[in-house]
């Protein structure tokens, strides 16, 4: 733990080298940039939209599934309790898999490692529904990735992918979400970038989403290709991101415009 | 899927104007909209909601397209007697869902 400790510290010394690194006082959620009547939408559990996926979720828990006809309560129990705080825990490094893996993607590994079932396609509702209920356990508790010398070198990558200008307009994620937030882009603004509320319901999608579907939706932004569902490269921006965001509280599912 | 999400104070004075919130899962198709591939999206909404209260009609709505994925529609009523709140969703391809929640007024 104390050998962990002092790596966290060493990267956190290496990312402050970076210029416009946010200090931990000034971070905020991108709920802080909203205007009242989105906030008091995701305050309310009955006016949040993210709940009907949490709901469904709550009942896709129980079913059995599969040819192992296990349901995910099988092993898990009552994910109230055992599900809290995993959400705030991902990326986590998979041994068998020799890298990090997100929230999604533990799910379907569950499915098909465990209740020898097709693994959920990317934004499906299904997975959507599950992923919002598995994070829902964790609202209120602070992000926190675990960095060891696995995960380092991901991380890195992480980091390099948001400092790195791509695309046709020439943009580094960077330049917006540590140089510029609080600004304006056109009508809006510009936030941190803090994956606190993932999945989460934005107005514009009328759904739920992902935080790799915002990702997408950045890179198409910038005019850059966008990575595939799953690509590792959006894994390690996802793990870089929560790093950023480590210590700043869970609010999934939350309601963006 | 249908799955609704139902707010309904639990308990009321009589005479009370009491706010009832209502959220139901919809995708409400327009109709309007298009595939990539250029054929229409067949119109799919929720086209009619009512509120009765034991079995006395407070409140409806006429839904149509342009309204947002996911209704949340939200209107009070007059805490009258203790009984039973019933929704009811009616809409495209047969949508049919209807909850209920029950109120004690004192």
């Amino acid at each position: 733990m104390r050998r962990l400790w002092v790596l966290v510290g060493a990267a956190s010394i290496a990312a402050s080298a970076f210029a416009g690194e946010i200090p931990r006082s000034e971070r905020r959620s991108g709920y802080d940039f909203m205007g009242r009547e989105t906030r008091a939408m995701q305050d309310d559990d009955t006016a949040n939209p993210g709940m009907l996926w949490v709901l469904e979720g709550e009942s896709l828990w129980d079913r059995k599934s599969g040819a192992a006809a296990r349901a995910c309560a099988d092993c898990h129990g009552d994910a109230r309790t055992t599900m809290k705080g995993v959400a705030a825990r991902h990326p986590s490094f998979d041994a068998a898999l020799g890298r990090p893996v997100n929230l999604e993607q533990r799910i379907n590994r569950c499915r098909t490692e465990r209740q020898n079932a097709p693994a959920l396609a990317s934004e499906s509702r299904d997975l959507l529904a599950l992923s919002a209920y598995v994070a829902r356990q964790s609202r209120g508790l602070p992000i926190e990735v675990a960095v060891d010398q696995r995960m380092q070198p991901f991380l890195d990558a992480g980091r390099a992918t948001f400092h790195r200008r791509q695309g046709q307009l020439n943009l580094a994620c960077s330049q917006c979400h540590d140089d510029h937030w609080g600004r304006r882009l056109a009508g809006n603004v510009i936030p941190q970038a803090h994956p606190t509320g993932y999945p989460l319901y934005r107005l514009e999608w009328q759904s739920l989403g992902s935080l790799q579907r915002r990702l997408r939706n950045c890179l198409v932004g910038i005019r850059a290709e966008p990575y595939e569902y799953g690509a590792p490269e959006l894994v390690d921006l996802e793990l870089y991101l929560m790093w950023r965001a480590r210590g700043m509280t869970i609010e999934a599912p939350a309601v963006r415009p | 899927m249908a799955s609704a999400l139902i707010n309904v104070p639990a308990r009321a004075r009589r005479g009370d104007v009491i706010e009832i919130k209502t959220l139901i899962s919809h995708v409400m198709e327009t109709g309007y909209r298009r595939s990539q591939l250029g054929a229409r999206l067949p119109r799919d909404i929720i086209t009619l909601f009512v509120c009765t209260y034991n079995g006395t009609e407070v409140f409806r709505a006429e839904l149509h397209p342009a309204i947002a994925a996911n209704p949340f529609i939200v209107f009070s009523t007059v805490a009258t007697e203790s009984g039973t709140l019933a929704f009811h969703w009616t809409g495209d391809n047969g949508f049919s869902v209807t909850e209920s929640a029950r109120i004690t007024v004192e």
